[in-house]
């Protein structure tokens, strides 16, 4: 019994998912009050996964179900952006007809599904919360069903993860094959390097995790449904699973494979590499705002994974950095994107913002500085992000993969100055309402102060997560 | 006093006046309140900065007023301070960005808070870089510094603004990317980016040159040195006048300062391996640009090339490694922060009567605009560098030093003296003198006052310096020849170590 205490917030969220689907299938009209409760709910989760002492380690149920401080500090990290998402989409989804009871619980489920994945130990364990939260992720892509894109990208989702995760399995059932179990520590005892199938095993793995945090070459599913789904989908889409699928990358490639690493090394540098140049060249012709936050988002997953390709703690703790930032600068450009309304209609067209600094100064203010940010254009945070990885890959002597990464950046930076030159450069277009969501605001106020001022003290970050030491 | 923060208040200043300017009303007829902030706030800079200069030990080569703070910890120190070579640098930013802030009164109508805004943080940021003592310090000021340039020149700039602000953006970009390598890399090597403690640990004779070339890279871009100048004109040419003025003024001297601190106090093998690249580079700076400056039917255009020129005679300066050629690099960058920023603001007082900076349109406005000739005239001699101009002394060092070294590439030197007195003075003769053709110049007015205060608060340094370098030459003189003697230290010690 002394384990459930650890897991005390996976039990509290399963429960409170089942009672808020029971309350909304047998009370009408009860969507706020399911919204709301939901949203309650995570804030409990966060405070109990706090609560949690944060320099334990442990392991529970036969070792396939770790508390750590890569867990407990990853778990705040999605429960906290799941909070804001959940805060700043309420208007959105009423306005678009989509405010409907399954959405929170939907959401409530995929978390639950990403602090599983966060935890696993075992094979099985992170199979179990992977798919979880795929099979609610399926749901939620497709969410808005009278729209012929929505539904398109939620089928689209779902063929390809199917696949991928077809792969994934087919990669597990090769290393139980040769290792005899499916638990991250055993693996790691049984496992010797000579024994080349057991690449295939890794590479399959490998494939499938790479399709979950879209990096090139396994990112084609991501274009498409970021753009259909509906926005608060995006923005869900384009945080959580990635923090899931690093945390789970870490996981799995530095405890079982971390004596194989000359086998996986360079297949992390390739993908690195891929996503990043693809992710920015490939964005530079987008017109959409939610297409191109994808390809930036590739572009940017590029960058987290040159972290992990080094092998060392310094390298873990530069990733957890950059998708921390990168989260922050997400949820911030998300919550610009929720402001461009006019008459219940949102805007998503990259031209829609022509003119922007015009009439709407502090919105155009805070898009300066997320995108600025974004480009990685040092004093705000997003340099330091980038600083922190590329301190780490140069430890290690590997410039090429810093020539590469610092050369993205600057291709990458064009299409950020376009946004930039549209809101500032060019002439007005559009007014639009300026009536937001209170919620919408202060996470706006939050992400942007937060970008500006992280250069005050960049330790703060750093010293949270120099405690996380994988490799001992 | 001593132990008062005054580089971090000077570096601050600015940003709290931007506080103060975000309060005031942003109404369009009613907007002198934020522009009277601006001003008084880049004035008391200017003050500081002076007193800084008075209680500035000119006997010492020691970083004086040097703060130390932890950032990251154990990692890097947020530290600055200044010696003889870099406190000019900042006189010269606090007293070019008041004048800019004067001479936005009427070319600037559109979102004139937002500008004076970005003037403001560019010049924190610009202090920023001249006075920190620390390679990632140095690198987020020298960096920060494109995003206020980058909107100054989208927003508020002429026809072909988007173009060039991309241009501007994405070469000093792509030039700096290669430094951060190169930060990154010597804080590996040698477990400081501290410039103090990396100026007596010294670098690895191995690394050095692929470093030099790593920082090289964005100096280049930044000085800017042929063959990638080409953001130069075309910045120069859109950017509203203050733009252009904080450009040539301060910005292209980043890069020069760059030289003098990182390329040559730490990696002195290097920098001896690579002068007759520099020197390459730099004479086709001289002649090309100069001959290019030549042909050219815009005068912004024309003063941006001549400025191209004037730095190839800067980095010439520097990497003749001598005494006078140092010395005379600085006085030139000084004397040309004065010069060029003049010539723009020359150039912004008839374009904001004609609204052309076509050199054709003019013509023959002596006799409608005295006062402005005359002003005009005392500039375009400092910018050849007449004896009696702040520009005699410095090009006249640089060409010291380089006789020194070479005589051949001094000779070609000097033919760009000869070019820049073509070009500038055809200038002045197309513009100034000849018949009056166009009879709608005849409405122009002649200087007001705010611009007479302004060229003459710029003129009266020049020729003062022309005649009296002393207080400035008192002031670089120990720092420069300890940066000589530390560099031939090192040489030695490389060839030693080379040998055994």
């Amino acid at each position: 019994m002394d384990n459930l205490n650890f897991i005390l917030p996976e039990i509290f969220i399963s429960l409170s998912l089942m009672f808020v689907l029971m309350l909304g299938v047998f009370k009408k009209n009860s969507t706020s009050i399911v919204y709301n409760l939901s949203i309650i709910s995570l804030l409990i989760v966060l405070f109990l996964v706090m609560s949690n002492p944060i320099n334990s380690n442990i392991s529970i149920f036969n070792n396939s179900y770790k508390i750590d401080y890569l867990s407990s500090l990853m778990k705040m990290l999605s429960v906290t952006s799941a909070i804001f998402i959940m805060f700043i989409s309420s208007k959105f989804l009423k306005k678009n007809n989509i405010y409907k009871d399954e959405y929170p619980v939907l959401i409530l489920s995929c978390i639950l599904g990403i602090m599983v994945m966060i935890s696993a130990n075992d094979l099985i364990v992170f199979y179990m919360g992977l798919e979880l939260q795929s099979l609610a992720l399926y749901v939620l892509a497709s969410f808005n069903r009278d729209n012929i894109l929505s539904s398109e990208s939620g089928v689209k989702y779902f063929v390809l993860s199917a696949l991928s995760s077809g792969l994934l399995l087919y990669g597990c059932s090769i290393i139980y094959g040769f290792s005899g179990s499916t638990n991250f520590l055993i693996i790691q005892e049984n496992l010797n390097s000579s024994n080349y199938s057991l690449t295939f095993g890794i590479v399959f793995i490998l494939v499938g995790l790479a399709f979950k945090i879209s990096a090139v070459p396994f990112h084609m599913w991501a274009p498409d449904v970021y753009q259909g789904s509906p926005t608060s989908v995006t923005v869900f889409f384009a945080t959580l699973p990635k923090i899931a699928a690093l945390t789970v990358f870490i996981r799995i490639l530095y405890v079982p494979f971390f004596n194989l690493i000359d086998q996986w090394q360079m297949i992390i540098i390739f993908l690195s590499i891929a996503s990043m140049v693809f992710g920015a060249v490939a964005a530079i012709g987008q017109r959409n705002l939610k297409r191109l936050i994808a390809y930036s988002s590739i572009s940017h997953m590029g960058f987290a994974l040159a972290g992990l390709s080094i092998g060392t703690n310094e390298g873990i703790q530069s990733s957890i950095i950059y998708i921390l930032i990168y989260s922050v600068m997400n949820l911030g450009f998300f919550s610009c994107i929720f402001m461009i309304r006019k008459n219940n209609v949102y805007y998503e067209k990259i031209e829609d913002l022509s003119g922007l600094s015009k009439s709407h100064p502090y919105l155009s203010f805070s898009l300066l500085i997320i995108l600025f940010s974004l480009a990685g254009i040092p004093p705000l945070a997003g340099f330091f992000a980038k600083f922190y990885i590329f301190l780490a890959v140069i430890e290690k002597s590997m410039y090429f993969l810093a020539i590469i990464g610092l050369l993205s950046t600057v291709i990458a930076a064009f299409y950020y100055l376009r946004i930039i030159k549209i809101i500032y450069f060019d002439n007005e277009k559009e007014k639009y309402d300026i009536d937001h969501h209170i919620a919408l605001k202060i996470s706006l106020g939050v992400s942007v102060i937060f970008l500006l001022f992280y250069f005050i003290y960049p330790g703060i970050i750093a010293d949270f997560v120099s405690g996380i030491k994988i490799i001992s | 006093m001593t132990n008062f923060p005054i580089l971090s208040s000077l570096i601050l200043l600015p940003l709290i006046g931007v506080l103060f300017i975000l309060f005031t009303r942003s109404n369009n007829n009613k907007y002198q309140s934020s522009k009277y902030v601006a001003l008084f706030v880049s004035f008391a800079n200017f003050i500081i900065s002076l007193y800084l200069w008075y209680i500035f030990d000119a006997s010492t080569y020691e970083f004086q007023f040097v703060e130390e703070r932890k950032w990251i910890d154990g990692f890097i120190n947020y530290k600055v301070g200044v010696d003889g070579i870099s406190i000019l640098f900042i006189l010269l930013t606090t007293l070019i960005t008041p004048l800019c802030i004067i001479s936005v009164n009427n070319s600037i109508s559109y979102k004139l808070k937002d500008f004076l805004v970005a003037i403001l943080v560019s010049e924190s940021l610009m202090i920023g870089v001249f006075c920190s003592l620390d390679l990632v310090i140095f690198y987020l000021f020298f960096e920060g510094g494109l995003i206020p340039m980058f909107l100054i020149i989208g927003i508020w700039g002429g026809e072909r603004r988007i173009y060039s602000a991309f241009k501007f953006f994405l070469y000093t970009l792509l030039g700096s990317v290669l430094m951060l390598i190169a930060i990154i890399s010597i804080y590996w090597i040698t477990g400081t980016t501290d410039v103090s403690k990396l100026y007596e640990l010294g670098i690895d004779f191995k690394y050095q040159n692929i470093l030099w070339l790593a920082f090289f890279s964005s100096f280049a871009v930044k000085t800017p040195m042929w063959p990638v100048h080409t953001w130069l004109p075309d910045a120069h040419v859109e950017a509203p006048t203050a733009g252009s003025v904080l450009l040539a003024a301060i910005l292209l001297k980043m890069a020069g300062y760059g030289f003098l601190r990182f390329s040559i106090g730490l990696f002195p093998s290097a920098s001896e391996y690579f002068v007759p690249l520099i020197y390459l580079l730099s004479l086709v700076a001289i002649i090309y640009t100069s001959l290019v400056a030549l042909m050219q039917e815009d005068m912004k255009k024309l003063i941006a090339y001549s400025s191209v020129a004037h730095m190839g005679f800067v980095t010439l300066g520097i990497f003749t490694l001598t005494d006078q050629g140092i010395t005379g690099a600085i006085f030139q960058m000084i004397s040309h922060g004065l010069v060029s920023a003049a010539l723009f603001l020359c150039v912004g007082v008839i374009y904001e009567r004609m609204h052309s900076r076509e050199i054709n349109r003019y013509g023959g406005i002596v006799s409608i605009m005295p006062r402005y000739s005359i002003v005009l005239m005392i500039f375009t001699l400092g910018a050849i560098g007449l004896p009696g101009t702040s520009g005699f002394i410095g090009e006249f060092l640089i060409l010291v030093g380089a006789f020194k070294k070479s005589f051949f590439v001094a000779t070609i030197a000097t033919l760009g003296v000869i070019l820049a007195a073509a070009y500038m003075l055809w200038l002045y003769k197309r513009v100034i003198f000849g018949k009056l053709k166009n009879n709608d110049l005849k409405s122009m007015i002649d200087l007001k006052n705010h611009e007479i205060f302004i060229l003459w608060s710029l003129g009266i340094p020049v020729i003062f310096f022309g005649f009296y370098p002393e207080p400035l030459i008192a002031t670089v003189e120990t720092s420069v020849n300890n940066l000589i003697e530390m560099y031939n230290l090192n040489l030695e010690q490389n060839i030693k170590n080379t040998d055994g």
